[in-house]
């Protein structure tokens, strides 16, 4: 992981030197710039010195929390990331409780009740899942928006109440895909559990329906439902960009969008190394937990 | 039919008191109703994206002072659009950036997949460990979050957006086909060949490629399926297909505006295109991996199969024996 999270790094921040032109032209977008605002510029990002050196600067930086001066905020990364971040946290675990709980009560009820049940979750999670999110946040937006009137459509709200109805579509929009994989996963794992012989001596022994679920074919079946959970919270870190975008909401996501169309490298630089490396985090996380859940996988790659 | 990865044998060999089918009848068959249903609304598209500037009803980009926002009619079948363009023309010209930017991302990551997975599995060693050194690396990156950041140093454009891409999946589709060709290495008719002197070019080219076709072929259709919801949102944002070519993401961006005022049609209209062909890609792609002997919905679901552990586990149940 520490391998993985340096080369990641390392590809954020010499991207940098890809962009045609002087790194100097990049930072500032192409504008012209006065020599005192130049001479800012190189002594803030160490242009004079060679390219390990400045990127050995910036990672000691990022380490002790100084991710560099934003030109076009006209302000320090850390400082806008310290606003920023905790909106998208707040959006992303709305988001995940939202998948969860719905998917593993679809899930549940497709696997309990086969037939038009079933067949009518399958038929959801399918669409759910091949609809791009920022479609559904579009479709979202004229329906309870424009039409019913009963969430706002842009923003991200002050009060908590506010900031709660003003997050719902966006959370909504970004779990439709996560939850279909938990509904799935759900239902086939506890078809799995169902179909065990320890289950059918319960229900031969005469043990309640209730407790049959809740005992025996839930808790085998939780552990691919967790594993799942991380899965779906990396795929919420990958949409969150695009689904803060369609609701003009201001947390990280969103400022990376406007970054990266108004050229701040920087910024950009700082946002993208904050999502890499929960997702990075969010990865090895799975990783570990199919070792340590399923000892099938032991010594594998 | 139980001959797991290796459909190219099961075609070869039709099972005894069957009617003997063409392979590619037999395939047909397998996908069903629905997989040929997908296949079906794919090709149109296609051919509509091909034909589209002889079949375009009205210029796409020669907008009507006051025909803005004009409703459904038989002169515009889906409308106008704040800019007084036909909806129904612009679709169908948007469908060609729209295609063909997945389409690229889907050839690229694949065939890079095929070879390193083929090369990985063969020679094993140190080149498969390298090769999974580097694949784990790159695995970190969302795709959507490098385009953007592709975006941010080559400005933005439809085909910075298709390398970001690229980059960020051919890491996955590695591992997958990866876990394929080792199976099909393992088997012994492989170890047969190889004793009886042919080289290892001619095996891999003529013999282990061909019998993970199947599963290249669903991880072509998959990958295209996902990339063009990737696209779409690119373009979207405003960082994929620049002005004034158009596609589906941009029409969206385009019609949001509109939305606010009452009037949806030119996003709705885009974002439900963009939802058919890829639920069309999606479902085609299940379909064609189980052709190949390796059932993804049993191992969770369809949007699981964004996650290649999941899609391992999948060719790993249908070849257990040679995951030693």
């Amino acid at each position: 992981m520490a391998a993985t999270l340096l080369v990641s790094s390392f590809v954020i921040y010499g991207a940098l030197y890809l962009a045609p032109g002087t790194p100097l032209a990049a930072l500032s977008g192409g504008r012209n710039l006065p020599p005192s605002a130049v001479r800012v510029l190189d002594q803030r990002f160490d242009l004079n010195q060679p390219f390990l050196a400045r990127y050995w600067h910036w990672l000691t930086g990022v380490l002790h929390g100084d991710f560099g001066y934003s030109v076009v905020h006209q302000s320090n990364v850390s400082t806008l990331l310290g606003q920023e971040l905790p909106i998208t946290a707040e959006l992303i675990l709305y988001a995940g409780l939202l998948t969860v709980v719905f998917g593993i009560l679809l899930g549940a009820l497709s696997a309990l009740r086969p037939g038009k049940v079933d067949d009518f979750v399958l038929t959801l999670t399918a669409g759910s899942a091949a609809m791009p999110a920022f479609v559904a946040g579009i479709v979202l937006i004229i329906v309870f928006s424009v039409d019913l009137g009963w969430f706002p459509a842009l923003g991200q709200g002050a009060s908590f109440i506010s900031r709660i109805r003003h997050l719902t579509l966006p959370a909504v929009s970004m779990a439709l895909a996560g939850f279909a994989l938990i509904a799935r996963v759900t239902r086939t794992s506890m078809r799995e559990q169902l179909q065990n012989e320890h289950v059918q001596t319960a229900v031969s022994r005469g043990v309640g329906y209730g407790q049959i679920v809740r005992r025996h074919v839930m808790r085998n079946a939780s552990i691919p439902i967790v594993t799942s959970f991380v899965v779906v919270f990396a795929t919420l870190i990958a949409l969150d960009p695009v689904v803060e975008s369609v609701f003009s909401i201001s947390g990280i996501g969103g400022t990376l969008v406007n970054d990266a169309l108004e050229k701040d490298i920087p910024s950009v630089q700082g946002v993208c190394l904050v999502l890499v490396a929960a997702f990075v985090v969010l990865n090895t996380v799975v990783d570990l937990a199919y070792r340590v859940l399923d000892p099938r996988l032991k010594g594998r790659t | 039919m139980s001959t797991g990865l290796a459909p190219g044998l099961a075609a070869g060999t039709p099972d005894e008191g069957a009617p003997a089918l063409s392979s590619t009848r037999r395939a047909f068959r397998s996908i069903g109703k629905l997989g040929i249903a997908c296949l079906v609304v794919i090709a149109l598209t296609v051919l509509i994206a091909i034909l589209s500037p002889l079949l375009t009803p009205d210029n796409p980009n020669l907008g009507q002072i006051g025909e803005v926002y004009l409703p459904i009619s038989t002169s515009h079948l889906l409308g106008t659009d704040g800019q007084g363009y036909d909806i129904f023309s612009r679709l169908m010209a948007g469908s060609r950036d729209s295609l063909l930017g997945p389409l690229a991302v889907a050839f690229m990551a694949t065939t890079i997949a095929t070879i390193l997975a083929t090369l990985a599995a063969w020679w094993r060693g140190v080149v498969d460990t390298g090769i999974s050194a580097m694949t784990n690396v790159l695995f970190a990156f969302p795709g959507i979050i490098l385009a953007i950041l592709a975006a941010t140093v080559l400005g933005a454009s439809l085909t910075a957006a298709v390398f970001a891409l690229t980059i960020a999946y051919t890491p996955a589709v590695t591992r997958v086909l990866r876990s394929a060709a080792v199976t099909v290495r393992n088997q012994t008719y492989i170890s047969a060949l190889e004793i009886q002197g042919y080289s290892s070019f001619t095996i891999c080219i003529r013999h282990l490629i061909p019998n993970m076709s199947a599963l290249i072929a669903a991880e072509f259709t998959l990958l295209f399926g996902f990339s063009m919801v990737d696209l779409s949102a690119i373009s979207y944002l405003g960082l994929g297909t620049q002005p004034p070519a158009s596609d589906w993401g941009v029409m969206v961006a385009e019609g949001q505006n509109g939305i606010l005022a009452g009037h949806p049609g030119e996003a709705l209209a885009a974002g439900i295109t963009i939802f058919v062909i890829v639920l069309a890609f999606t479902l085609l792609g299940e379909r064609i991996a189980a052709l190949g002997g390796v059932d993804y919905r049993s191992t969770g679901s369809w949007l699981s199969m964004r996650s290649p552990r999941r899609r391992m586990a999948a060719i790993e149940a249908a070849a257990p024996e040679a995951s030693a």
